[in-house]
């Protein structure tokens, strides 16, 4: 397996799903700042076969409900001393405030500038959210 | 506690709240010069984006008789509105004004939207094909009124019930009640959605393609239009309507003590033959639902303090 120096404060953000690293690792703006990252591709795990993972050398703030959204599978791993200090299992959040648009061609943020539109989880298993100003479902994209 | 609150959706309300209400619009209805001057110095502003001169007037009639006043606009033409003010720079304007605001859109949503930079309390009078919470009061309360509860009923729908808001919004609000037997007749391309359903688990639910069967053993039969524009083509449309239109020979089979509603305004699933039969209701609605608005609109503004 390729080696990847290791951490001395930073985050992992492991168990991605494969192919979702480079969108996760774009959609974070990690190819624009100045410290070391690393985003490996299709590293075999005994979990899911096959994952992403993205390795951050700095104390970064990432915004968890953006990353739950678009892959509730991650894992994060909180790294100080080169040593594990914590792990936060993501999951869909059960509401996302400010990051999805409504989609509904009826709906009045489609006339109004709202910039802090809050989406509620109605349907875990469908991954569906529902827009709280005109229902409207939106399910955000996996691959 | 109901004073100062928005009013979005049916469910903004619990089912105490909504029996409160109706217990209110039954007082005032059957004295209502107790409450000539109820609201005597209080504003509502009627913010009307799209025309519909019924509800209109069934909010502005409502004021007047509790001794309140209204200003407002009837389609946004003639206002701001179409200089381009936002809905939320609109409604922290009339907070200046008024006292309470009723709000139509065509946009779904734009109510709540109010409601959030309103500092007056904001009801819904219909956004779009979404929610219409004061539509449900009054079928609620002609309910109540005439058949004395909602619970242990037999109700029929019929009609559109694929796309009928006021349908989905009467179905939901009468799940909160005990032992209902719901009967959905409409043809198979508008029958109720599976989500609509689902809200019914405890409750029996009949599916049917025509009425006659069911009539005779229906308390309330809810009647919806059927739009043209639903059906693939014009044949099935009008070798279907048929089945879904209530005549005086179909009315024969059904209880003397049925009730008929109807939204209003209806086209021709209701023939004009049963407008004189004692168990039409659907023009009475318009009265019950006056008297809830008068109500709902006292309770805001007063609490519990009215007359
Ligand atoms: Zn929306």
């Amino acid at each position: 397996m390729l080696k990847v120096d290791s951490i001395k404060k930073g985050i992992v953000i492991d168990h991605i799903t494969a192919g979702m690293g480079y969108e996760i690792f774009t959609e974070l703006k990690l190819d624009e700042v100045e410290y070391t990252t690393a985003l490996i591709r299709n590293v075999s795990s005994r979990k899911y076969g096959k994952k992403d993972l993205i390795k951050i050398d700095n104390v970064v703030d990432l915004d968890l409900d953006m990353l739950g959204l678009l892959d509730p599978n991650i894992t994060l791993v909180i790294i100080e001393g080169e040593k594990v200090v914590d792990k936060i299992k993501l999951s869909l959040p059960n509401e996302v405030k400010g990051i999805l648009n409504c989609k509904n061609p009826r709906c009045v943020s489609t006339i109004e500038h709202i910039d802090d539109i809050t989406f509620y989880l109605a349907n875990e298993e469908n991954r569906e959210y529902r827009c709280e100003y005109c229902d409207a479902p939106y399910y955000p994209k996996r691959k | 506690m109901i004073k100062g609150r928005h009013i979005i959706e049916p469910t903004d309300l619990s089912v105490n709240e909504i029996d409160q209400l109706s217990t209110l619009a039954s007082r005032i209805k059957s004295n209502p010069e107790k409450y000539l001057d109820a609201l005597k110095g209080n504003l509502l502003a009627t913010l009307f984006y799209e025309p519909s001169t019924r509800t209109r007037f069934s909010f502005e009639a409502a004021m007047l008789r509790l001794g309140g006043q209204t200003i407002g606009f009837s389609e946004p033409n003639s206002s701001s509105v179409s200089k381009g003010e936002s809905i939320a720079d609109t409604i922290r304007t009339i907070g200046c004004y008024a006292d309470i605001t009723v709000m139509r859109h065509p946009k779904e949503g734009a109510p709540k939207l109010a409601s959030k930079r309103s500092n007056i309390p904001v009801i819904n009078a219909g956004d779009g094909g979404h929610q219409h919470p004061t539509q449900t009061l009054t079928d609620l309360h002609t309910i109540k009124s005439l058949k004395g509860t909602m619970s242990n009923n037999v109700i029929g729908f019929c009609g559109d019930l694929k796309f009928g808001r006021t349908v989905h919004s009467l179905v939901k609000a009468l799940s909160r009640y005990e032992n209902i037997t719901f009967i959905f007749i409409s043809p198979p391309e508008l029958a109720i959605p599976i989500y609509i359903k689902d809200i019914l688990s405890n409750h029996k639910i009949i599916e049917l393609n025509s009425m006659e069967d069911i009539l005779p053993k229906l308390d309330i039969l809810y009647m919806t239009r059927i739009q043209k524009e639903r059906f693939f083509n014009e044949e099935e449309y009008l070798r279907l309507k048929g089945y879904f239109v209530l005549t005086k020979k179909k009315l024969e089979l059904a209880k003397k003590d049925m009730i008929i509603m109807h939204p209003l305004p209806r086209v021709d699933e209701i023939h004009t033959n049963v407008d004189n039969d004692p168990r039409a209701v659907y023009f009475q609605q318009a009265k019950y639902g006056m008297f809830i608005r008068m109500a709902l609109i006292l309770k805001l503004l007063k609490g519990d303090n009215h007359a």
